[in-house]
This record gives structure tokens, C-alpha cells and sequence, in this order.
């Protein structure tokens, strides 16, 4: 098997698996206990809260939450931070081309009184650090800007928009950090960052575990309630095993992220010409960061215009390759992707994207195999093709 | 730029003949150690300053070690060139190019050590400062209060070109006089005390008190930290002395004299810390007190509480305010340790109306009432656990669980 969707989730590595195991096995006592074995569970979640600031130059360990992963940690963010800064104006810019867990919590502030400017994307997936400064108003609170999208893969240039929203002064800047994290560099320092999210199973690390920084100083809302864990922002036992797992995960990722990119970059290349050379399928997002694009390492999308998407996937997987249509949290809707149609591309090319993402098990032998199946599928398809009337 | 070398300026104690030596060989020790992982960096002595020679070492993680040694006044990084007007002028604009921020103000100063040199102190003023005015425009010459002074030393072996100069920490080489006791409770107060201590050429021993199973040993490990945060100023390790003080606490907690309670703990306190310090040869007893702070630390109960120890009680906070001493546990880093909330000894078992005017005869009656209060004393002593607290040491946040789940 294939395994070419490491953007929905990734395989977990062996030896964050076994820090998993034996941390349950060990260290089941609550941190929030007096007694000796909660604060063994207590230092140990504070050792792994060390480990991530140092992945993050500037950052202090005071400074993560440990969530239950992405959506929860954009929704804390962009939620907590509304409601905290209701009173300085009420206006909030995003893009539409943001992750449901960043579009949707946008979408129900609106019913809450706020006004959202969803900026759209160009040809390449890449939100303008120019429309973001043109969109901001003397109400505008927050800004939230995905960094790479998890669809096309795009970079988007959360620097240049961090840097202009700080010399505009009291924005605030959101980053979901979900795609990026050790796919290509993240300084949240350089890029002014108040609040960044990132979760665990997209590099290695378990599911149900995620972060979410929040600048120093800075006050959130809680948008739950409940025992004051993880400073009252997300209360609740914390989930110690899958935390230290996570941090594991993330140090790795964060660690090997410059070689991993060459390497990656050199395979998507390949796939690239390979995709071009098909005459059926056209490619969506931005070339090579090498080429002048902003493309993250590890995604390629393409359209098979005239095809339903879910009709490739399937193929691809009686050839042992996994892939997707979308994200991975939509594709079951018959939609065209909202991510496409915000980049402008026509209904039917927006209507038939398949995302492939790799990971560090995948060489060239893998890709020459997708290659070949790929000419294949398209080949047998050929002829059920629907031309618009 | 990265400087070629590094000035070290010491303070007061270089003026003090005898002990001269004592204090140059401490420092030297020290800043050696602070250089000690950076393999190129040559420490040179010379008289009354040490210069250190970069060799391309980093400069601003050495300046980060450097400002935490007691003893340096001052230093600056500088640039070495050979002294040639052209290298010299060069220099000096690279020295004034390399500011965090552009001053408006400016004056050079030279000094022509090397009489050979062909220009004059004067007319270097004017070479070097016509040549820096006109690379950077809109600089402009103040010479009674500059915002910069470009100082230009012309020395037979070279010339040192340096215009910032980065105020040290301060005061005398540690251990140069003497050696103290500090009583550490794990509050905001007692670690500055014993900064404060150490800055003035103290060697300390901590000695911190616990209750368990009244205190937590989560309050043993916050002492731990203070200790370690203190041990960054020392170059090496500082010795801490953990004294179980439960059956005491619990003896004059129900000896029916509530309002005493804090004025009898403490005197115990002193009594324990001054035994330690005949053992460890020390001859003085260092505390956070500061005047009126609590009840404990009025002038009539520092008098009563005081008069238990023969030692001279050094109390550096005793005039200072409290937002002063905040101020400088921020600046140390010991306050967002001290104030983790976990109750430490002192804040167990205390009265609702303490006294702040206890008499010393109600109190020496009330100790003779406590059923073997000597014994117990001797017995704290004699049971203290002794730690060796280097800087190096790892928090048990930090060496929690195995390190390859990490």
C-alpha cells in the first residue's frame, strides 16, 4: 500500500508510539493530584511544554496550550480572541480558502455581530499581504491567515502580512500552522505571530493532541469551563501520554524540517513533470518555492476536469494508492471545493481535484509507481470523460 | 559586526592594596570559566582590565555570561586595527554603524599612548571625527554631552577603537569576603537578599526550612531552583541545607502562645542557622527582612528575634521597597519561581494577629516552656540534608521521566 495522504493524517512513528504506550502504561495519574505520581504526570507535561518552546525560537514555555488538536485549537484562538477583544472593534479578515475550523468559527461570529472580510486567493492559492492591509478597517481586531493550505498546498506570506498588521499596531494575527509544521520554517517571532495552531497527527505524533500559542500578555477568552487546566483556557484531565507523544513528534519533525524539504522538493518536481506530461490533467496551486512559487514541499493538487474526483481516488486504490479528493474533512460532499473556486479556477476544475501528500517513506521508486498508475487511470478513463455541452 | 575583543572594567575593589590580588585572581577564575566553551577566546591581563581576544567567538552570547560576574563594573566591545589613519577612520565608523540606534550626538576622544603615532591627540579628534561625519549625515559633534563618545586608544602593540560601554554587574569578585549563611524561605525576598550578598564578594550556604508533611515537596524543589538560578552567579555551585523543622514548628504551635508564634519560629530559625554556620566556618547570617514588611520584621521583633544570634545579621532589603526588590527578582530571574504558590514553612500555622512588638520576656519564658526546645534544635541540626547545587542541575521539570520519550 500507498500510502499518499499524509495531509489528512500521518503514520505514526515507531518511537512515538512506544513513548505513547508507555507513558499510559506508567504515568495514568492525574497531574492536577497532590500525591507524588500526579506530579510525576505534571512534571512530565511541563518537560514536554519545555520541548516545544525550544522548537520555537522566542517562545517561552508558559506561552503552548496543549489542545486536542487543530480544529480545537483554531476555534479556542479565533473564538477566545473575539471575545476578549469584542470591545476595540468588531471586524475580523480571514481568507476563504482557511481550513471549516477557521471558516466556520469566522462564519458563526458573524451571527454574533462581527463583520468578516474573506479574502480570496489568486490562480496560484495565495492570499495578498496586499489585500489583507487594503481590507483592514479602524474596527478590525484579528486577522487569521492559514500558513501553507491544506488543499493545494500553497505557502501563504504570513511574514509579510505579520510585519505589515504590526506596524498598523493593536491587530491581532492568527496562524493556522496545521500544514507547515515541519514541512517548511516556521519562526513566529519573524512573522509577529500572536496565535498559531498546529496539531500532532499531521507530523508522526498521535491524534488528540494539538497546540496552540498564545503570545505573552496576551488574554483569551475561554470558550470552556471547567477544572482551570491548562491555564483555564482548556480545562479537562490533561491527555498526558498523547502530549509527551506529540512532543516527541513535533521535535522530530521540527528538527529534520530543512532536510526533509530538499528531499521533498526534489520528489514533488518529479511528480510535477510527470503530472504535466498528462495531457487529461491540470495542475492546481503554485510551482516550486526553487521556481519562484510558494509551494509547500509535500502536496500536489491536479484536476481531471470533466471527471468526479472520487472516481480517480477509487481507481488509484485498486492500484494500493491512497489519495484524496478535497481535504480530507469535506470530501464526502459532492461540492465543488471552495478552496479552488477562491483561487477563481472554472467550476470544473474546482469540481474534480485530487490531493496527493507524501511522507518521508516515499522515494523516487514510490513516485515513479504513482506516475505509472496515474498514465493508467487516466488512460481507462479516457473514454467516460463528460464534455460540457 | 563581532568585535575583535572585549574590555572588562572592574570596580572599587582595584583601588584596595593588599587584598588586590585576592580579587584579581578571583575574577580572572571567573571570567576563564565564563570563556571556557568558546575554544579561540585568549583572556590578556593587564593592569587594573582584562581584555579578552574574540578570534571570531560570538560576542553577544559572551556578553550575556559576562554581565552576570560580580566584580565587572563595565566592558565594551572593541575593534582592533593596526594604527594607520586609514584603518583607524574605518574603524571608528564601523564602531558607530554597528549602534542598536543612530545617535543624533557624538564626540571622539583619543588617547596616543603610542607616542610615535605621527597625529596628535587633537588632531586625530579631527581626523577620525571629520571622517565619521561625513559617512553618516545628520550626525552631529556635541563635545560637552554627546549621546555616543567614540573613544580611539592608540597603543604601541595596535589601536582599540570602542564606543559602547555595557554596565556590568557590579560590586566584588564572589567570595572575596567572606563567607554567610542565607536563610531561604522560597519567597520573592530572601533570593534577592542573597544576590545582593553575593554581589558584595559573599560566599553563601543556603539553608532552607521545611514541615513536610505540613509543607509540600514541591516547596523543597522551588528552594532547589532559587538555588540554582543564585548558582549562575557564582561560576560554580552553592551549598544548600535542607533542616526539618516539623517537630519544632509543632512544638511552638501548641505552646498556647499564638501571637508568638513567628517571633519563636524565627528565633529557633537563627538559632539552627547560626550552629550551621560555626560548622561551615561561616560568620554571618544573611536574611530577606525588610522593615515593616510583616509582623516578623518590625524593629521591635527584629530586636527580639535578633538578639538569638551573636553572628552579625546582614539584611541587604532592610530600607527597600518592595517594589524595588521585585524589580530586581525579575532582573535576577528568580521571580516567577518564587512566586509559584507553594507554602513553605514560614506560612503554616500562622496567627491571625501576630505580634509585631513581641516582649523578649514573655518570649524567653514562653521558649522555656517547650519541652526540650535545645534538644530538638540540636536534632534539626544534626539531620540536615546537605545538596551541592551547580547551575548544571536539572529541575525535575526538566529530568522528568525517561529522556528518550522525549
Amino acid at each position: 500500500m500507498h500510502y499518499f495522504d499524509h495531509c489528512a493524517s500521518s503514520p505514526p512513528q515507531e518511537e512515538v508510539i512506544r513513548t505513547m504506550a508507555e507513558i499510559m502504561a506508567k504515568h495514568y495519574a492525574n497531574p492536577s493530584s497532590l500525591h507524588r505520581s500526579g506530579q510525576e504526570a505534571r512534571n512530565l507535561l511541563e518537560r514536554a511544554r519545555l520541548v516545544i518552546a525550544g522548537l520555537f525560537p522566542g517562545t517561552a514555555a508558559a506561552d503552548w496550550l496543549f489542545t486536542s488538536g487543530g480544529t480545537e485549537s483554531n476555534n479556542m484562538a479565533i473564538a477566545g480572541a473575539a471575545r476578549s477583544l469584542g470591545r476595540r472593534g468588531k471586524h475580523l479578515i480571514t481568507s476563504a480558502i482557511e481550513h471549516p475550523s477557521v471558516y466556520d468559527t469566522c462564519k458563526s461570529l458573524e451571527r454574533e455581530g462581527w463583520t468578516v472580510t474573506y479574502l480570496p486567493a489568486n490562480e496560484a492559492g495565495s492570499v495578498s499581504a496586499d489585500d489583507v492591509e487594503e481590507a483592514l478597517t479602524a474596527q478590525t481586531a484579528l486577522v487569521s491567515i492559514m500558513h501553507v493550505n491544506n488543499e493545494t498546498g500553497t505557502i501563504q506570506p504570513v511574514g509579510e502580512i505579520g510585519r505589515r498588521l504590526k506596524e498598523r499596531g493593536n491587530v491581532l494575527f492568527h496562524v493556522d500552522g496545521v500544514q507547515s509544521i515541519g514541512k517548511v520554517k516556521v519562526d513566529l517571532e519573524e512573522c509577529r505571530i500572536d496565535l498559531f495552531s498546529a496539531s500532532a497527527h499531521k507530523v508522526g505524533g498521535p491524534r488528540g493532541a494539538g497546540l496552540l500559542y498564545v503570545r505573552s500578555g496576551l488574554q483569551l477568552a475561554p470558550v470552556y469551563r471547567g477544572g482551570g487546566q491548562e491555564r483555564n483556557l482548556r480545562p479537562g484531565t490533561e491527555n498526558v501520554p498523547a502530549i509527551v507523544a506529540a512532543a516527541k513528534a513535533f521535535r522530530l519533525a521540527v528538527e529534520s524540517q530543512a532536510e526533509r524539504a530538499d528531499r521533498m522538493y526534489a520528489l514533488r518536481e518529479r511528480l510535477l513533470a510527470c503530472i504535466s506530461a498528462i495531457p487529461e490533467l491540470v495542475l492546481n496551486g503554485s510551482p516550486d518555492v526553487a521556481a519562484g512559487g510558494q509551494a509547500a514541499p509535500n502536496i500536489v493538487n491536479f484536476s481531471y476536469p470533466g471527471m468526479k474526483p472520487e472516481v480517480i481516488v477509487h481507481m488509484l486504490e485498486k492500484h494500493q494508492i491512497l489519495a484524496s479528493t478535497k481535504s480530507a474533512c469535506s470530501s464526502k460532499s459532492d461540492e465543488p471545493s471552495r478552496v479552488l473556486l477562491a483561487m477563481g479556477l472554472p467550476r470544473d476544475r474546482a469540481a474534480s481535484g485530487i490531493r496527493i501528500s507524501f511522507g518521508d517513506e516515499h522515494g523516487e521508486a514510490e513516485l515513479e509507481w504513482l506516475c505509472g498508475m496515474l498514465r493508467k487511470v487516466v488512460h481507462k478513463l479516457k473514454p467516460l470523460e463528460r464534455k460540457e455541452g | 559586526m563581532n568585535p575583535d575583543m572585549i574590555l572588562l572594567r572592574f570596580g572599587e575593589f582595584t583601588v584596595k592594596g593588599k587584598n588586590r590580588d585576592k580579587f584579581d585572581k578571583r575574577i580572572t577564575e571567573q571570567v576563564r570559566k565564563a570563556v571556557a566553551g568558546y575554544a579561540r577566546a585568549e583572556i590578556v591581563r593587564a593592569y587594573g582590565r582584562i581584555y579578552i581576544t574574540l578570534n571570531g567567538e560570538p560576542y553577544e552570547e559572551m556578553a550575556v555570561k559576562l554581565k552576570s560576574i560580580f566584580g565587572i563594573a563595565s566592558f565594551s566591545p572593541i575593534l582592533r586595527t593596526t594604527s594607520e589613519l586609514e584603518a583607524i577612520s574605518g574603524a571608528a565608523l564601523a564602531v558607530m554603524q554597528a549602534l542598536p540606534k543612530q545617535p543624533e550626538t557624538f564626540k571622539v576622544s583619543v588617547r596616543r599612548v603610542d607616542k610615535g603615532f605621527p597625529h596628535d591627540s587633537q588632531e586625530m579628534n579631527h581626523l577620525v571625527g571629520g571622517h565619521v561625519l561625513r559617512e553618516l549625515p545628520g550626525l552631529k559633534v556635541n563635545v560637552r554631552e554627546p549621546e555616543v563618545e567614540l573613544r580611539v586608544e592608540i597603543q604601541p602593540e595596535g589601536t582599540y577603537v570602542f564606543s559602547s560601554v555595557v554596565p556590568g554587574a557590579g560590586g566584588y569578585p564572589y567570595g572575596t569576603n567572606g563567607k554567610a549563611m542565607l536563610l531561604l524561605s522560597g519567597g520573592i525576598d530572601s533570593p534577592v537578599a542573597g544576590y545582593l550578598a553575593m554581589r558584595q564578594g559573599l560566599e553563601l550556604e543556603a539553608v532552607h526550612y521545611h514541615s513536610y508533611p505540613f509543607t509540600s515537596e514541591k516547596a523543597t524543589e522551588k528552594v532547589i531552583d532559587l538555588v540554582r538560578r543564585l548558582a549562575h552567579f557564582t561560576g560554580s555551585s552553592i551549598k544548600l541545607h535542607l533542616v526539618s523543622f516539623t517537630d519544632i514548628q509543632t512544638a511552638i504551635a501548641q505552646c498556647n502562645h499564638n501571637s508568638l508564634i513567628i517571633t519563636l519560629m524565627r528565633r529557633s530559625m537563627l538559632r539552627i542557622a547560626e550552629q550551621l554556620a560555626e560548622q561551615r566556618e561561616a560568620h554571618g547570617l544573611v536574611t530577606g527582612d525588610s522593615l515593616g514588611q510583616v509582623a516578623s520584621q518590625t524593629l521591635g521583633s527584629m530586636n527580639v528575634i535578633g538578639r538569638t544570634t551573636v553572628l552579625p545579621l546582614l539584611r541587604p532589603l532592610v530600607t527597600m521597597d518592595k517594589n524595588e526588590i521585585i524589580r530586581i527578582a525579575r532582573q535576577i530571574g528568580t521571580f516567577e519561581t518564587s512566586i509559584l504558590p507553594y507554602e513553605d514553612c514560614c506560612t503554616l500555622f500562622v496567627p491571625k494577629n501576630p505580634t509585631t512588638n513581641p516582649n523578649l520576656n514573655i518570649v524567653e519564658n514562653a521558649e522555656a516552656g517547650i519541652l526540650n526546645l535545645q534538644e530538638m534544635i540540636r536534632q534539626a541540626v544534626a539531620t540536615v540534608e546537605t545538596m551541592n547545587i551547580t547551575p548544571e542541575i536539572q529541575s525535575a521539570v526538566e529530568s522528568a521521566g525517561q529522556d528518550d520519550w522525549f
